[in-house]
């Protein structure tokens, strides 16, 4: 077997490089990809790189799909790095999602509402039978009837149900949100980072905890007050010119999650919120944010803290896919000199052992 | 209609079908013990009710006729899509009358009219065990299951009534089935437990997630967990249904604008509708 000197890699890296842009084209005989279509056709996907890449651009996010050959951690990782080349001017003014123009809207806790349930273009009540019609391309779908009314003002459930005192409502404390984006994690952390870790968090590992929760590590007894999805308005003020003006408008998925809470000495019992907030059309990881995020309130609500969910440190500090993939996928690198070293001390104890073969036996 | 051509009568093949009905028949021998089976893929989603959809499908015949409600009422969007989907794949008669109903398939109640020797009614279960919260191994609380060693539960029952007077479970409240196992009777209300005591038909539990099949068999005991100066009481929101008067029925609340108004409505739609009809005549 040859030496390969790790001299031999500039060539390799160059080989292996090409070898991944072909695999990437596949058989030239099918048509390629435009960014277009995997933005349109695929936009559940390039909602999930845009929500956890942080950055809000369909173009980008349906490119960095079709460069990573459709694995979503590798395009939110390459957005992620696309977006931290972008200089900052500014924070918007936070978000008024009651005024939400609504695509979908439900609630779990009433059957009726102000404002009502819009189901919106879910999966929720299809069978998952394959429609092999998909299969083939086809004209245009049916066109979907249109309401004929505008949609009513919907306040938020939790809103209803904090104005019977039956909810606990969110003190603003007038400070500056954290951003983890600019300020490492510093533990304890307050709501804000908690809220924004979750918010670009990897949707599996939310899924998982929120999941967790469901089943007995760290008790929630969730509700879904609701869930809407639509455009808000993102507007901020420049301070060169001092009054807010818009920016235009987002897509954005809320959940709210109203959970029990029995009260303690200073509180009579009432519900809590859980809360999820997520870019684009991302409800299976809103819900599981607002999993988390109550999970991750026991501290402050004087409940046990006992489940890996409600443990700060140990949520955020593991939520975020890039870093987890980076460091989880460094093992392939050359750990050579480590494990060098590792040998020899192995050999070392094991010398040390064979030498005193008796004392294994007489510790038995 | 007839059933679609492209799968086996009600959706699943009937080996599958054979396991599930062994499984329920040993539910059924020991009543109230959770009975581990292979559950299936199904089409729709876990959390759904593929437990209490695995345990229809091997239940349903031809001639079945079949009510699958949601929160009471025949119309909420899972039971339409539910009712549908045994439509499609089994092609069999469906109905939103109680009585009229041969197998009920529910998540959160029990229809208010009382259901009758011959009728099955099918719970979709979360969470099939009822110590979950207290202990989410399952090798615990299998062992506690064996020997019957419900401690646990009966302190935190305790506790309730330490901290706040009162047992303040108002749904999934637990129930001792047949004198031996303590059993969650799915996330119904606490109103709905006295119904399944010594019930005239047969009540199944199918759990697809978690993979459990249990059973209370006809004229069974039923008994919620209380304590002697302490005894289970059956809550439900003050008032009459808004649509048909009932006095007696579970109600669910309306928000009907943001200023605090609300109305209550019977849960069961089956009920209230059968109720207002016989108003209508009586008053023709």
């Amino acid at each position: 077997m040859a030496y390969v000197a790790v001299k031999g890699g500039e060539q390799a890296i160059r080989h292996a490089h090409a070898w991944l842009g072909e695999t990437r084209r596949g058989d030239p005989v099918t048509a390629e990809l435009e960014i277009a279509q995997i933005e349109q056709q695929l936009g559940l996907a390039v909602d999930r790189v845009m929500a956890e890449g942080s950055c809000l651009d369909r173009g980008l996010a349906a490119l960095a799909i079709k460069q990573a050959q459709g694995d979503l951690i590798e395009a939110i990782f390459l957005l992620r790095a696309y977006r931290t080349t972008l200089p900052r001017f500014g924070y918007a003014r936070p978000l008024d999602t009651a005024a939400m123009r609504l695509n979908r809207r439900v609630s779990a806790t009433y059957k009726d509402l102000p404002g009502g349930q819009v189901l919106g273009p879910t999966y929720d009540y299809t069978h998952r039978l394959l429609d092999f019609s998909l299969a083939r391309p086809d004209a245009a779908p049916e066109a979907a009837p249109q309401a004929a009314e505008p949609q009513p003002a919907a306040p938020h459930v939790t809103e209803l149900l904090s104005r019977e005192g039956l909810m606990a409502r969110e003190p603003e404390d007038g400070q500056e949100p954290a951003d983890l984006t600019r300020q490492p994690q510093s533990f304890p952390a307050d709501r804000s980072a908690r809220l924004q870790n979750l918010a670009r968090g990897d949707e599996g590992f939310l899924l998982s905890l929120g999941y967790s929760t469901q089943r007995g590590y760290g008790n929630s007894h969730p509700f879904v007050g609701e869930i809407r999805q639509g455009l808000v308005t993102v507007s901020m003020v420049p301070p060169e010119l001092g009054f807010e003006i818009d920016l235009g408008e987002i897509e954005v998925t809320e959940c709210q999650m109203v959970n029990q809470f029995h009260g303690s000495r200073s509180q009579p019992p009432q519900f809590t919120r859980g809360y999820g907030l997520v870019l684009g059309r991302c409800e299976r990881k809103a819900m599981s944010m607002a999993l988390v995020d109550r999970a991750l309130q026991a501290g402050a609500l004087g409940e046990d803290r006992a489940a890996p969910v409600q443990d700060e440190e140990f949520v955020m500090l593991h939520s975020d896919n890039v870093e987890a993939t980076g460091f989880v996928e460094h093992l392939k690198l050359p750990h050579y000199v480590d494990f060098q070293s590792e040998l020899e001390v192995v050999r070392r104890l094991r010398e040390a052992a064979a030498a005193e073969p008796r004392s294994v036996e007489a510790a038995e | 209609m007839t059933a679609d051509p492209g799968y086996n009568f009600a959706y699943l093949d009937e080996n599958t079908k054979r396991m599930i009905r062994r499984a329920i028949l040993k539910a059924i021998a020991i009543p109230g013990h959770q009975v581990p089976f292979g559950g299936r893929e199904m089409p729709l989603p876990y959390g759904w009710g593929t437990g209490g959809i695995q345990v229809t499908a091997s239940l349903l015949g031809p001639d079945d006729v079949l009510k699958v409600i949601d929160q009471g009422a025949d119309d909420t969007t899972n039971a339409v899509s539910i009712r549908h989907f045994f439509r499609r794949v089994a092609g069999i008669a469906v109905t939103t009358r109680t009585r009229e109903a041969s197998i009920i398939q529910t998540r959160h109640r029990i229809p208010e009219a009382k259901l009758t020797e011959g009728q099955i009614i099918v719970y979709q279960v979360p969470m099939p065990e009822p110590m979950f919260r207290l202990e989410p191994r399952l090798t615990e609380t299998r062992r506690m299951h064996g020997l019957a060693d419900y401690g646990v539960m009966h302190v935190k029952l305790y506790e309730d009534v330490a901290c706040h007077g009162e047992i303040s479970i108002a749904y999934n409240y637990p129930v001792m089935v047949h004198g031996r196992y303590l059993m969650s009777p799915s996330p119904i209300p606490a109103f709905d437990n006295p119904k399944m005591d010594r019930m005239p038909a047969l009540q199944l539990f199918g759990a697809g997630r978690e993979k459990r099949i249990y059973a209370v068999p006809p004229y069974t005991s039923v008994r919620s967990l209380d304590f002697e100066d302490h005894p289970f009481r059956a809550h439900r929101a003050k008032g009459c249904c808004a649509l048909c008067g009932a006095g007696d029925s579970y109600l669910d609340e309306v928000v009907t604008d943001d200023r605090g108004g609300r109305m209550f409505v019977c849960s069961d739609t089956d009920y209230c509708e059968e109720r207002q009809a016989s108003r209508t005549e009586n008053a023709a």
